[in-house]
Parts: C-alpha cells; structure tokens; sequence
C-alpha cells in the first residue's frame, strides 16, 4: 500500500501553501512508520490518521466509534504514547513510529494483553477492543497504575458498551502483576483514587 | 471537514507572520478541540499552521523559585512533570481530573486555555447561538442548562469554560506570556478569559496576532501541603465539570489561615475567584463554619437558569469541602496504591 508519486507541495515550506484558489488540490508528502514498516503516502492535509490507518491503509483493526474523542476506540500509539487518531492529522505525523492493534502481536504469538483478554472475557461485541489493547499498552509505558483503581481511572478514555469493564481491568492487571483488592465490592471513595 | 491548507512553522517569527491574513489562519498544536470544532463545522479555518516544531515545549525553574510551563508541554507530561507533582499538586490534581488519559498525551498547555466551551448549542450549528454567530441569540437560555453558568453569565450567553487545568491555574495566580509580531506581553490568569457580556464570541483576552509561549507559576511553596482539587460531575471520570473547586490553604503554626485560595469551575465564562472571599479567611480558623462565608461570598450573585438552580447549593457544598480536604492535607490525583490518600466526606 506504499505510494510513491511524486511530491505535490513541500510541506515545509510556509510560503509556498499560502490559501488560493488552487492550492487546496495539494496534497502532502508524508513518511512515517507503521507497525515497524515504513509508508510514504500523498495525502490532503485535512485526513485525520485514524481515516489514513483505515481508508488508505487498510488497517481497519483500529476502529471509528465517536470520531469526536469521546469513545477511545480509535486509540493507537504514536511514538509508544496512546492518543486518538480521530483528533489528529495524519500529516502532523510526520517520521513518527505508529503501532496499532495489528502491530501488537509478535508473530503468532499474541501480545500478553491480547492473551488476557481472552483468558479474562475482557469483550463482548469486541468493537472497542483494538483500542482498549493500544491503551493498556499505552498505560503500561506510563508508569502511573500502582492499584486496580488506578487502572479502571486511567482507562476511562476507552468506552465499552458490552460492560466489559470489570473483566478489562482484571486482564490488564494481570499482565502488570497489579493485584485484585481483597473486597472487590468494597465502596470506592471519590477522591481516593487518581482522578 | 472543509479542505484547509496546511504548514509547518519552524520559528515563532514565521508562525506569528502567517496570522496576517485576516483570520482565515489558525495555529494547531495538540489539535484535540479544534479538530473536533472542524468537523462540527464550528472552526472553519481556511490554513492550520502546525506550531509542534516551535521550541516552547519546556519546563523550567524561573529566577524567583517559580515555574515556566511551556505552551507546547502536553498536559499529561506537565501534570507528571516532577516539579508539578511536587510543588504545585493542585495543577497535578486538576489537569489529571481533566479529559482522558488519551486527550491529554495530546492536548497542549496554550490549547487548553484557548479551548471552547462545550455548551451543546454552540456545538450545534443547526441553531443560533451568540458566541458562534454574533447576534443570533441564545437558545441556551430557557433551555438544558445543566452544564450552564450560575456566575457572571449575561443575556447573550450563559456558557461556561470547560477547563480543570484553568481553574487550578486561576488559585495559584498563574501569568500567561504571549507574542506578537510587535513584541512580548504578559496577561494575569485572571484578565485572561473573559466574562461573556455582550461579546460571547470572545472567549479571552488574546488577541488575533498573538501566540501563547508560556505559562508562569508564582512560588507556591505555601500551599504545597494544604491543597485539593475537587471535580463534581454526572460520572465519576471523563465528563465535564457540573461543579469544580480549586483550593488551597497556607496554615500558620497555631492553625490559622495565613492564605487561602479558592477558584471555582464549571460555574462561569472563566474560573471563578474573588480575592476578597478568600481574604474573609485570613487569621480565622480552618473551619466548615468559616469555609461556608467564603462560600457565600463567592457565591452571592449566583443565579440559576432553571435546570441548573442545583449547581448554586451543589457548588456551595463543594467550595466547603474542598477547602476541608485542604485544611486536612494535599490531595494530588495521582496513583499512590490501593490505600492512597484519605479525603474527608
């Protein structure tokens, strides 16, 4: 899926995408890396990089549910970082290294996320999953969970309509080695957890 | 979205000479509000220049012991930046009750000032509304109003600023520095955003040719173990603000208040404090009693708009107890283990 016609505007260079008439048929040249391979593709600048990953690129693992920032499942990560492709240009991802849910897998060899989640019963429908996976990855290069609370806080940004939760946060804190609390009925006070 | 051009600045000078051209430019850095305001067909900017490669992305010590926070810091990495963490836990606490994890890896220091409100009529285009068509009129007044102002709203618009980060940056007495073409200003935190009056479309005090550099912290050495920031909303994490209290507290050995610092969000067209209710502290005890006066001062011209007549008692309750959680020690947001910090109830 690599394209390599010819530049149509230099991207870096201010003066020469002042607005006219014609230069809105320009597209830009981008390099950046996908799951480890690179990709140079020419592109409109008003392409967000979740529609370039699933409408150019055919990695439709990553899912389109909001498209306004409000669901997570478009979430991929961009340098090891987890953010939403919905609210980004592609073009603002110039030589940046992106992973998605198909770029976790070693192989054959599930990530240790994707194994729990199946061992766990972590989805349902399964629609949210891709980005519920890139943002557990994303958490874990963080470093911020230190509880089970701490999880269930810093995966709020990944909605699940199924109602999974319960089983996602179990799943991600088995791979960090984060344990169940002793009471998992025990009342949560709001304030006690990062928030 | 509407095709727009697009451009990298690679300095600040050249960023600055591509807003010459009548509004029809907009600076993108983390992109989250405003690509969102495209795709609504809020925002329709004919050109984004992407400013990411400008060198304010740091954050550093300033001579007098406080912090310079760049406007290109992401929030997530300002709210773990070391230094936050440890001598202004209040912004930790409040830029972590903010958005999500995801949003904020991406959203930037200067962005989450400029953001918009998240009033559902502005977001609609299909119906009027003051601050995206001048003159239309406000069908939020008389409608749902329940994420609406109680404070400082005005017959034209009754929208509230969104931010938890500004509202912590409100208490601590923070500067906005800015650039133009003509030079360098600074704007105190509290002439920085605006009341609605007759102009709702202006949410702030930045002008069209200027660009956000960075953000200063004062030394808040006084508050750093007496803080709270307490986010009141319809879920328990990743929703606006119904109520939202910054507080801190500088408490003198025999327990009196030395400095008190109260802002409230989710309430008005910016973060609302008035020194003068904070200094009815001053020399009293750290107590529910003296907590509610400063309440009420704050919230004497408070007016429901129907839907929203819970938010006056609501926000009165939540000023008390967050100034409580205070006076009782810091409560940063941030993960400390399963049995972290203990906050009053």
């Amino acid at each position: 899926m690599d394209h390599s016609e010819p530049v149509a505007s230099d991207a870096r260079d201010l003066h020469a995408t002042v607005p006219s008439a014609d230069a809105h048929g320009a597209q830009h040249a981008l390099s950046l890396r996908i799951n480890g391979r690179p990709h140079t593709v020419h592109i409109d600048p008003w392409v967000t990089l979740l529609d370039l990953l699933r409408d150019r690129l055919d990695l439709t693992g990553t899912k389109k549910g909001c498209d306004h920032g409000q669901c997570g499942a478009c979430t991929v990560l961009v340098d090891g970082r987890r953010i939403n492709a919905c609210l980004t240009l592609a073009v603002m991802q110039e030589g940046r290294e992106v992973t998605t849910v198909e770029g976790l897998a070693n192989g054959d060899a599930l990530h240790p996320l994707q194994q729990a989640f199946i061992e766990h019963d972590a989805f349902q429908c399964g629609y949210c999953t891709p980005g519920q996976l890139c943002s557990a990855v994303g958490l874990m290069n963080e470093g911020e969970a230190a509880s089970r609370d701490d999880i269930r806080e810093l995966m709020s940004g990944n909605v699940c309509r199924c109602g999974a939760y319960p089983q996602i946060v179990q799943a991600v804190g088995e791979v960090m080695g984060i344990e169940a609390p002793a009471n998992p009925y025990r009342r949560i006070v709001i304030g006690t957890v990062p928030a | 979205m509407t095709p727009i051009t697009f451009a990298r600045a690679d300095d600040a000078s050249s960023a600055l000479a591509a807003l010459a051209d009548g509004g029809a430019t907009r600076f993108i850095a983390g992109g989250t509000n405003l690509l969102d305001l495209m795709k609504e067909n809020i925002a329709r900017p004919a050109r984004l220049i992407d400013i990411n490669g400008l060198p304010f992305a740091g954050i550093e010590d300033t001579e007098d012991g406080g912090l310079r926070l760049g406007a290109l810091a992401r929030n997530a990495d300002t709210a773990y930046h070391p230094e936050v963490r440890n001598r202004y836990p209040l912004l930790s606490a409040a830029i972590l009750a903010g958005a999500s994890p995801q949003i904020r890896n991406m959203a930037s220091n200067g962005g989450n000032l400029l953001q918009r409100t998240r009033c559902h009529y502005f977001y609609d285009a299909g119906v009027p509304c003051n601050k995206r068509e001048p003159g239309t009129g406000c069908p939020a007044i008389g409608g749902i109003t329940r994420q609406h102002a109680i404070l400082g709203a005005s017959a034209h618009c009754i929208a509230t600023h969104p931010s938890d980060m500004c509202v912590a940056l409100a208490a601590l007495g923070a500067t906005v520095h800015v650039r133009s073409r003509s030079g360098v200003r600074a704007i105190a935190f509290a002439e920085f955003h605006r009341l609605p009056g007759d102009k709702p479309d202006i949410d702030n005090t930045l002008a069209p040719d200027e660009l956000i550099t960075h953000i200063v912290l004062p030394p808040a050495e006084q508050f750093r173990s007496h803080s709270a920031y307490l986010k009141l909303r319809d879920r328990a994490s990743y929703a606006f603000a119904l109520v939202s209290v910054a507080a801190a507290l500088d408490l003198a050995d025999d327990g009196t208040v030395r400095e008190a610092r109260v802002a409230v969000g989710g309430v008005a067209h910016k973060p609302w404090r008035l020194p003068e209710a904070e200094s009815l502290l001053l020399g009293s005890a750290p107590s529910a009693e003296n907590f509610a006066l400063v309440a009420d001062a704050l919230l004497r011209s408070a007016q429901g708009q129907g839907a929203n007549d819970f938010k006056i008692p609501l926000a009165r309750r939540a000023i008390v107890r967050a100034l409580e959680t205070a006076a009782a020690g810091t409560v940063d947001n941030q993960a400390h283990g399963p049995a972290a910090q203990g906050a009053p109830q």
